[in-house]
């Protein structure tokens, strides 16, 4: 029965990183950059989230609703200011400036809400569902995140292949200079992209901080880079591999800490990594692109 | 043992190779037997013959997505071939990789040009000498003095090379910043450095005006005779082919469709199809 | 012939700043003209410049991005700091032993640079940069699980428990005591260890650069299949490349964990790995001067800003974003140029 509660406890956790790893999917699938800030648009995400919520104890829907509105807000105003004067420099030249604007986040939000530990009150209380007579509990959040990352794998899907916008995002992943010649505005696109990754952000900060209820300027940095593993897992620019790929490393993480060794848990989670890299070098589910001479 | 024995099934192998009369008693540089390569499924090329004899200038020529490149790249060992032979030097390639090649005596060119496009000239050819450089990391790091005397020496190689093309006085350049037709020639100059005995020409002439070409058709056949290589090219300038190459052959859909010498070329119908498409029956 | 002079007088340019530097410094130094942080800044700042060179040959020479270069550092700081405890009997000059730690540092990451990049270096791009990043993780982690102690045997090994499962006979010592890393390390680094090291970096990295492997290392880096069909093994130059930044970053973490006299495997994390990164992106790709300027000023730059208080990160963080944006745009780059019209961009390394 430990198993099986390790099992969805996994799920839970690998749904939340699922859900990162699709703002970082989906970035990189359209800008061909690694967006580091986008940890750190969760944890502002969750911060939103716990003002309305828990500091002035509105509605926790309103609370959501905000973050979203703010991460999105966010999102768009970093990819204009920041990414899109680069847009034709080199990926390193944009990767360090992504690195610049994760500080930029973690230094303003130590600033404005200090780096004590907030307690962060989960949006769903911490009731949970007993089976088995007692013998299994599932919490509520995990079910109400499993839930949300079918929901959202299911939406984006239903977006990215059937509306206009969606294809537009396809055709610019592929070729952003032949589908600016196809009349696609290309830089509306790429906010576009951004403001649903960072949408996408917040509600992972939101449901991230109801798991593990404290939040702090560093929240977002730990859960980021693993989602961005998790996003390579299943071949980033992939939207099903970051799903693949975050489930997946969730299970191995709670295993890993449950089976074999607390202090182990991120490197088995690597080593795994590793492994899977050398055997699909571009990931579960991702493409090899070979160069044509 | 006691199963009858198989009858053996013999096959005809094309030996429809022209050979130049000066090569006549010499084994060829390079054999490609029945060569072919798929890619998922497709066929890209498709028993593929050919034999180059060791100062031959072969053509090969066939309009655009005919499989030309792939037969180079397949010469060169960046795809290695789904079915099929090729004999370096009498020696099977199979299972080589470029690298070894590219030791063995095949040098190539690129479509695209493929320069180390921030280095400067000289080290573009420096790294064409490469393997004919003799000394290690040690050496180099704490300039012994074998560092010393190799890289007088390459320094003097580089010259002699570049001089071909009269481009000794571009030696500093950065190679990126050449003009195109230089690059070209900087590619073959590169190429030949690590001293092939093929050397492969992917569309040597293009982007290239009239007079340049004709420097260039000169400086193929003067490169084959000072060094002794074969030379295998592919071009769409037929002035270049038909002026230079003295055995052609013509692709078209993954398949050698003719060979030949360029006056039977010409005059081939089925080439002749091949570029400008059948005539109607009614004209 | 005048371009050639030119790049020799860029090597010598930077081998000239950095002893000049270092006559500065310490003259300052000397004459007590020297705030007593930035004093303590020193090795800091040395270990820096080492491995933001070491880092520039395998991202800016090699052209490969590389996100786990601190845990080579840990590695060579874990090692070197065992090796020099463990020699205190044995070696009595703190100096010579401080060099032979640095040397054993350096073996360690040198192994254990080969024995990540003979995977690793088989992925290209941004999957090569995600597993050099997982690698600093599993580093950091394992070292974390470490317990290392020395007694009359020799050293001491266990993994994944306390220190007391060494088993350490009388008058033995812990050295490693896991998660708390190690304590009580004698200070043998000083800022002139630390300026011959750098010095020596600079002769490894830039004969290197200058030989028939650093052409073919960089020939790796313009067009790796031009690179094969002239006959250019690429693994084989790829891991010398990458085996001797992990080396060279080996022996900064040794000088580096000299210094202090504690050491925790979290210290060289992501992170850390990051801001070498910036060093080496800010100094410009492939430049080696502009690596050891830009170490150097960006480790001073938050004590300059101190008058900003709590809003030295943040002012950092905003510096490097505009400064990243001001050196790639392109309409800034006009600008720019048209404001400086003399200075013309140099052959030498990649534009970042």
């Amino acid at each position: 029965m430990s198993f099986l509660s390790h099992l969805i406890s996994g799920i839970s956790l690998g749904s939340i990183y699922a859900i990162i790893a699709l703002g970082y999917t989906m970035v990189y699938g359209i800008a061909k950059m690694l967006n580091f800030a986008h940890g750190d648009v969760i944890m502002v995400g969750a911060y939103a989230c716990f003002f309305i919520a828990s500091r002035y104890e509105l509605p926790v829907v309103l609370g959501v609703l905000v973050a979203m509105l703010v991460c999105t807000l966010l999102g768009v105003i970093i990819e204009r200011l920041a990414y899109k004067p680069l847009r034709s420099a080199s990926s390193l030249a944009v990767l360090i400036t992504a690195i610049g604007m994760s500080y930029f986040l973690q230094n303003a939000a130590q600033l404005m809400w200090t780096s004590n530990p907030k307690v962060f009150r989960s949006v769903v209380g911490d009731k949970s569902l007993k089976l088995f007579g007692g013998q299994l509990s599932i919490s509520a959040i995990a079910i109400v995140t499993v839930a949300t990352c079918i929901v959202i794998m299911l939406g984006l899907t239903w977006f990215t292949g059937r509306t206009k916008m969606g294809k537009a995002m396809r055709a610019c992943s592929e070729d952003k200079g032949a589908a600016q010649l196809m009349g696609i505005n290309v830089n509306a696109t790429i906010s576009m992209t951004f403001a649903i990754g960072s949408a996408l952000a917040a509600i992972a900060g939101v449901l991230l901080c109801s798991m593990y209820p404290t939040l702090m300027p560093t929240t977002g940095s730990m859960p980021g880079i693993k989602a961005f593993t998790a996003a390579v897992f299943g071949g980033i620019g992939s939207i099903p591999g970051a799903m693949l790929g975050g489930i997946l490393l969730g299970i191995i993480e709670i295993f890993g800490k449950a089976y074999v060794s607390t202090q182990l848990s991120d490197a088995i989670v690597f080593v795994v990594l590793i492994v899977i890299l050398l055997v699909k070098p571009a990931g579960l589910l991702g493409k090899q692109v070979q160069e044509k001479v | 043992m006691s199963e009858p024995r198989k009858e053996t099934k013999l096959v005809p192998v094309p030996a429809t190779n022209y050979v130049p009369e000066r090569d006549v008693d010499k084994p060829p540089i390079l054999e490609a037997r029945n060569l072919g390569i798929d890619f998922g499924g497709l066929t890209a090329l498709e028993g593929f013959n050919l034999a180059i004899s060791p100062t031959e200038i072969v053509g090969l020529i066939g309009p655009n997505g005919a499989g030309k490149t792939t037969v180079f790249n397949l010469l060169s060992k960046v795809y290695q071939p789904t079915r099929g032979t090729i004999l370096l030097n009498g020696n099977d390639t199979m299972g080589m990789s470029t690298v070894q090649v590219n030791r063995a005596g095949v040098a190539r060119t690129f479509q695209n040009i493929r320069l180390f496009s921030n280095l400067s000239v000289e080290d573009n050819v420096k790294l064409g000498l490469h393997n004919h450089i003799k000394y290690g990391m040690f050496s180099g790091v704490l300039r012994l003095p074998n560092y010393w005397k190799q890289e007088k020496q390459a320094n003097e190689r580089v010259r002699e090379l570049l001089s071909i093309f009269n481009m000794e006085h571009m030696v500093h350049d950065r190679a990126g910043a050449l003009p195109y037709g230089a690059q070209r020639r900087l590619e073959i100059i590169r190429a030949l450095a690590t001293a092939p005995k093929l050397l492969l020409l992917d569309e040597p002439a293009a982007g290239m005006n009239p007079s340049e070409t004709g420097e260039l058709m000169e400086n193929i056949v003067k490169v084959r005779d000072t060094f002794g290589v074969a030379v295998m090219l592919i071009e769409h300038d037929m002035n270049l082919v038909m002026g230079i190459c003295e055995g052609i052959c013509v692709l078209n859909f993954g398949k050698i469709i003719a060979k030949g010498t360029p006056s039977e070329i010409q005059n081939n119908p089925v080439v002749i199809e091949a570029y400008l498409g059948r005539q109607k029956e009614d004209g | 012939m005048l371009k050639m002079q030119k790049s020799t007088r860029k090597t010598v340019s930077t081998y000239a700043l950095v002893i000049v530097a270092f006559v500065v410094v310490q003259g300052l130094a000397m004459s007590g003209n020297i705030s007593a942080t930035l004093r303590g800044q020193l090795v800091p700042i040395c270990a820096y410049v080492v491995m933001a060179i070491s880092l520039n040959l395998t991202v800016g020479v090699l052209g490969e991005l590389s996100l786990g270069h601190a845990s080579f550092m840990s590695v060579g700081a874990f090692s070197g700091v065992v090796a020099c405890i463990s020699l205190q009997n044995m070696i009595a000059f703190g100096p010579v032993r401080l060099v032979v730690g640095m040397v054993i540092g350096a073996l360690c990451a040198g192994i254990a640079g080969f024995l990540i990049g003979v995977p690793v270096l088989r992925l290209n791009g941004d999957y090569l940069a995600i597993v050099t990043l997982a690698f600093g993780e599993i580093i950091k982690n394992l070292i974390t699980c470490l317990c290392v102690g020395v007694d009359s045997r020799g050293l001491r090994f266990s993994f994944l428990t306390s220190a007391d499962a060494l088993k350490l006979e009388e008058g033995g010592r812990v050295i490693i005591n896991g998660p708390m890393g190690i304590a009580g390390i004698p200070k043998l680094s000083t800022f002139t260890t630390g300026f011959v090291l750098v010095l020596v970096t600079l002769f490894i990295v830039m004969n290197l650069v200058k030989s028939r492997s650093g052409r073919a290392i960089m020939a790796i880096r313009d067009n790796r299949i031009a690179a094969e069909s002239v006959g250019i093994p690429i693994t084989k130059y790829k891991l010398m490349a990458f085996v001797t930044s992990a080396a060279l970053a080996g022996a900064a973490g040794t000088l580096y964990a000299m210094n202090f006299s504690t050491i925790v495997a979290t210290k060289f994390n992501f992170n850390t790995s990051i801001l070498i990164l910036v060093y080496v992106v800010l100094g410009g790709l492939g430049n080696i001067r502009g690596s050891v300027i830009a170490a150097t000023v960006i480790t001073i730059l938050p004590e300059m800003l101190r008058g900003f208080n709590d809003y030295r990160m943040l002012v950092y963080a905003i510096v490097l974003i505009i400064v990243m944006l001001t050196t790639n745009n392109a309409r800034f780059k006009t600008i720019l140029s048209r404001l400086i019209p003399s200075k013309k961009a140099t052959g030498e390394g990649r534009q970042p």
